[in-house]
């Protein structure tokens, strides 16, 4: 059942940190009480440089939580407010030699403290973009109300285009029947909203496409993919196309990423869809292309 | 992990299959390979020992006749059989009654059949778990197929007053499903004579084999198989039986009959002993459930102002098994259902730790568990932002995180 890293374990059992921190000068509470999950991170930031002499957490929640939170208030101590910012919940599921894929939420939930504290210590306002609703997606952990909101502004219709929109159900693939209903549920409450105009034109399989008609179609699908790559600080680049060989670069915070052959296999499909045959994506090194990668080969 | 023994108390999961159950397992794994379908020398012992198991369940359940049996791979088999024959069999009737803290096997196949257009009346509980008579009567009617219900909650260990209810259900004609599985090896079953039309259980519950349970068909029930193919199970169940499994099952319901007269005592003193030993040492800390009402080898207590899964993982440190309702233990964020159902706060729904008892559980098990679970709430709650360390109680301004 727990498929806890060393390191992991480790955080859980000795936390670091876990105290309020005093004189703290700047607070982050973040959490649900009802999702389970709680954290309270204080800093204490020295105003002439702006960097982070102590932090300290308390945290309500599972073995994960209370790690990430220690190993959060370990990697940001010393550090100034912007390179605290520069960090990631990836950053923080590293540094313990990962996280099980349903208790990533447990990094972003320290993230979230973080930038609440930082933002309690500059004086702002903190846009709240938290929404709860029933957990569909445990790979990414998206919820139903997440699925709605997207479904309802890009006027989806099929399960296809909640994976291509959300990344909902694209790993694992265990919550497609649970995403097929709450795609229904909207469809019935937008039964009579106008019908969706395919923007993407129909393709012949007897007309072989001419190269530049088929690079036309594949940046239209990646164009589609990308506000969610941008979303997640990453991003996608076309390189080339070889017959059923299409090469892209993944960029940003994509390059790496745990979720990679996910996101490829989510572009292996949309781009097979608007080509009208079965491609395969290949990543590449960015400004490499087939040609390229031959002759570095030979 | 301790060098201490290892503490079991999660039978509500599963138990230690007992030696003698293996022991009569064993030749139907190796030198009784026959298909008891068969009708030469290699089948006939192998569908003796399927009657002889029959018989043994028939006992056990207080059957009146050993063909009311139908063996299953599982309890959910079992659950699902018995709910999707009754709509089967009386297609005029649209309708089905069960509650919101059954087991997943019966919830879940209920909210499919809600999604197909069927109506389910969820009756719900009050916050010690005992069932809204009202709303049940209320859904009583001729236009419902099946009722379907838990005898006693795998959480809590509370019961459902199911003969009464199985009694009310005859007025019209209802079919009455029990999920038996928590009550199984823990209380005595008598069915003949009872308003009970279909009962499941599972044989890993009581010291059996995972992979195998039972359905109780009362003589002379409508009834549409779930699958279909062979004859086995006299068409009830197609499919060649797991013959090393039923006839676990089958020894393990002898052993289980006997061990309800020899053990119930004892083990409801060690789970009170365990019970009152941690209200007493951990303050904040409360009972969930209805404590008069159920079975006697199950406490499920709430430490409030600390998370489940956080707990649990320190007992593991010291040898001890338990289990908890805590969402973060399943990979979903919400507590278990049945926690919400009965309005425990979500302070204390996420700190619910299930302790569940078997006849090998000893006095050293209890006295490691008050040894070490005091300290380690302690050690929880001064990380926790709702707990005021320097005072030793909860803030007195309750924490209000962001996205609350």
């Amino acid at each position: 059942m727990w498929n806890y890293s060393e390191k992991v374990k480790e955080h859980f059992f000795s936390p670091r940190n876990a105290k309020p921190v005093e004189q703290a000068n700047a607070t982050g509470d973040v959490g649900s009480i009802a999702c389970g999950d709680a954290l309270s991170l204080t800093l204490k930031v020295n105003p002439s440089n702006e960097t982070i002499e102590d932090a300290g957490f308390q945290t309500f929640g599972c073995g994960s939580a209370i790690a990430s939170s220690s190993a959060l208030t370990e990697m940001i101590i010393g550090r100034t407010l912007d390179e605290a910012l520069k960090l990631t919940n990836q950053d923080i599921a590293d540094y313990l030699d990962g996280l099980p894929p349903e208790k990533m939420h447990c990094s972003v939930m320290g993230m979230e403290a973080l930038h609440a504290a930082i933002a309690d210590y500059r004086g702002e306002e903190l846009e709240d973009d938290h929404e709860e609703g029933e957990l569909i997606c445990k790979c990414f952990a998206i919820d139903d109300v997440m699925i709605k909101k997207v479904v309802q502004q890009n006027g989806l219709s099929s399960l296809e285009d909640v994976i291509h929109y959300t990344k909902a159900g694209g790993a694992c693939a265990t919550c497609h029947e649970k995403i097929e209903w709450v795609l229904s549920e909207c469809l019935q409450e937008s039964a009579k909203a106008p019908e969706l105009v395919s923007e993407l034109p129909a393709v012949d399989p007897d007309q072989p496409l001419s190269i530049v008609a088929k690079v036309r179609l594949v940046e239209q699908a990646l164009e589609k993919i990308r506000p969610q790559l941008q979303a997640d600080g990453g991003d996608v680049q076309l390189n080339d196309i070889d017959d059923d060989m299409v090469f892209v670069t993944l960029t940003g915070a994509c390059s790496g990423c745990g979720f990679s052959h996910a996101t490829l296999a989510m572009i292996e499909d949309a781009v097979s869809k608007v080509l009208g045959q079965a491609v395969t994506v290949y990543p590449t090194a960015l400004g490499s292309s087939a040609a390229a990668s031959e002759q570095e080969a030979s | 992990m301790s060098e201490a023994k290892p503490v079991y108390l999660d039978n509500n999961a599963t138990t230690q299959v007992a030696v003698p159950v293996l022991e009569a397992m064993l030749p139907f794994i190796s030198e009784y390979y026959g298909n008891p379908s068969s009708i030469h020398g290699f089948g006939a012992p192998v569908a003796a020992a399927l009657e002889k198991a029959r018989e043994q369940v028939q006992q056990f359940l207080g059957a009146e006749h050993s063909t009311e049996i139908v063996f299953t791979s599982c309890a959910t088999e079992a659950s699902n059989t018995a709910i999707l024959s009754a709509l089967e069999a009386y297609p005029d009737r649209k309708e089905i009654i069960t509650s919101t803290v059954e087991h997943p096997a019966t919830l879940d196949l209920c909210k499919q059949l809600e999604r197909k257009g069927y109506t389910v009346h969820w009756i719900g509980v009050n916050n010690k778990g005992r069932l809204d008579m009202l709303a049940f009567q209320e859904a009583l009617s001729e236009r419902v197929a099946v009722i379907s219900l838990m005898w006693a909650n795998n959480e809590t260990g509370s019961l459902f007053p199911i003969r009464g209810l199985a009694e009310q259900a005859k007025e019209y004609d209802v079919l009455f499903h029990c999920d038996a599985v928590q009550v199984a090896g823990k209380m005595p079953i008598q069915l003949s004579g009872s308003g009970i039309d279909m009962l499941s259980i599972s044989g890993h519950k009581f010291h059996g084999p995972k992979g195998v349970g039972a359905l109780y068909l009362r003589r002379g029930l409508k009834y549409r198989p779930l699958f279909r193919g062979g004859h086995q199970e006299r068409g009830r169940r197609a499919g060649t039986e797991n013959v090393a499994g039923i006839v676990g099952l089958g020894k393990a319901a002898e052993l289980a009959q006997q061990a309800i007269e020899q053990d119930t005592a004892r083990i409801r003193l060690l789970r009170d002993r365990l019970e009152m030993g941690l209200l007493a040492r951990v303050p904040f800390s409360v009972v969930t459930g209805n404590p008069q009402q159920r079975v006697p080898n199950t406490s499920n207590v709430a430490f409030e102002y600390v998370e489940g899964e956080s707990i649990l993982l320190m007992l593991n440190q010291y040898g001890i098994a338990a289990s908890s309702g805590s969402a973060c233990t399943s990979g979903s964020l919400e507590p278990s259902h049945v926690m919400k159902a009965m309005d425990v706060p979500y302070t204390a729904a996420h700190g619910a730790i299930r302790f569940s008892l078997s006849r090998y559980t000893t006095d050293e098990d209890i006295d490691r568990v008050l040894e070490v679970l005091p300290e380690i709430i302690s050690r929880l709650r001064l990380m926790s932002p709702y707990w005021d360390a320097a005072k030793g109680e909860p803030k007195e301004q309750q924490f209000q995180p962001q996205y609350a």
